[in-house]
């Protein structure tokens, strides 16, 4: 007998409470989306942030005209390289090398295909690299570069924001730097990239 | 307990003073190489990027740190050898991001989510209380005697 009226006063409660659900009910939906959607909008921002390579930091020279330097040239060459080769009407690449640079083997392939092609002129910062070790890589490595500079201290370097090697410039005719490739050179940054604003800087 | 709080502080303000320049490197005036000092530990080590050109062994953060000496020697102001590295590298030189359009997320953003946090937590708290209102329903007659007759029981008993 007495469990029914527990019954009763709890289908009481609930009916007080069915009343007031109705009016409740909006605001729960929103209660329980909108926090959901900014977790979710977060997450996912966080997450593209993640895919970001940090090692990658983009040139402040993006746009601006080549710093204005003259390096000798590599020993076993006579021509050096100045900011002025860089102005002479034609789009460019400029790569920084050196003979102690692991990764710098690797991309070298394709510079040299690019130079064999013909694609367009390679220009070579010789990085803080021994003028005998220089010669010695480029004699037997073959030599990629229409022009090559000397940076023995790696001062012309820091006037590029040279901060690893290698690394690769996209020159416009005007001697202005486009774009900067950083790490080996590959293929798929050529054809994405790198062709491509080579491209339209030639139009 | 005080004690391991003092040799934990100074050990702690010790981290700071680390160099990993050589003797050699240094100005001979002592006022330049103090402000080289300061200049080179605000700058970052692209190659380590945790660590100010200061601290870091790396090749380039020695040529950095020459080159910040230099300028000093030559006569430049703090502003001016900072301004030198940041055209070159980027903000990203700097350990303190500067504070501009671009990195207002950077500096305002863990306030401002606090902030709405805190706001939408008091709201919450403010709309929704602990329902006192909540109409219970009246006690039925035999539930009321129920009720005193158990806590007569409880009086009663013992």
């Amino acid at each position: 007998m007495a469990e029914r009226e527990w019954d009763r006063s709890l289908e009481g409660a609930a009916q007080a409470s069915e009343e007031e659900r109705p009016r409740g009910r909006a605001g729960l939906r929103l209660r329980y989306t909108l926090p959901a959607a900014i977790f979710l909008a977060l997450a996912i921002g966080l997450a593209l942030g993640l895919t970001r390579d940090p090692g990658k930091i983009p040139s402040a020279l993006i746009d601006k005209p080549v710093p204005e330097f003259s390096l000798p040239p590599v020993e076993g060459r006579e021509q050096g390289l100045t900011s002025d080769d860089l102005r002479n009407g034609e789009v460019s690449l400029v790569n920084v090398f050196a003979s102690w640079c692991g990764p710098c083997r690797i991309e070298h392939p394709l510079l040299m295909r690019l130079a064999e092609e013909g694609v367009v002129p390679i220009y070579g910062i010789n990085y803080k690299d021994r003028p005998e070790d220089a010669r010695r890589w480029l004699d037997q490595m073959g030599d990629p570069y229409t022009r090559t500079g000397a940076d023995l201290d790696g001062r012309v370097g820091i006037e590029w924001g040279v901060y690893g090697v290698p690394e690769t410039f996209v020159v416009d005719r005007t001697g202005r730097i486009r774009y900067k490739h950083i790490g080996i050179l590959t293929p798929e940054g050529l054809e994405e990239t790198i062709l491509p604003l080579i491209e339209r800087l030639r139009s | 307990m005080v004690r391991a709080a003092l040799i934990t502080l100074f050990l702690v303000l010790g981290v700071g003073a680390g160099r990993a320049d050589a003797v050699e490197e240094r100005l001979a005036d002592p006022a330049l190489e103090a402000r080289a000092l300061e200049i080179s530990r605000s700058l970052r080590c692209l190659v380590c990027q945790n660590q100010s050109i200061a601290d870091s062994n790396a090749d380039l953060a020695q040529d950095l740190r020459r080159l910040v000496r230099e300028r000093v020697a030559a006569g430049e102001a703090n502003e001016q050898v900072i301004a030198f590295m940041v055209e070159r590298y980027g903000d990203f030189v700097l350990l303190k991001p500067p504070v501009k359009p671009k990195t207002y997320a950077l500096w305002f953003g863990p306030a401002v989510v606090f902030l709405l946090g805190a706001g939408a937590l008091v709201f919450y708290l403010r709309r929704a209380p602990a329902r006192p209102g909540r109409e219970e329903a009246p006690l039925s007659e035999a539930e009321r005697r129920r009720i005193e007759a158990l806590l007569h029981d409880d009086g009663g008993s013992s």
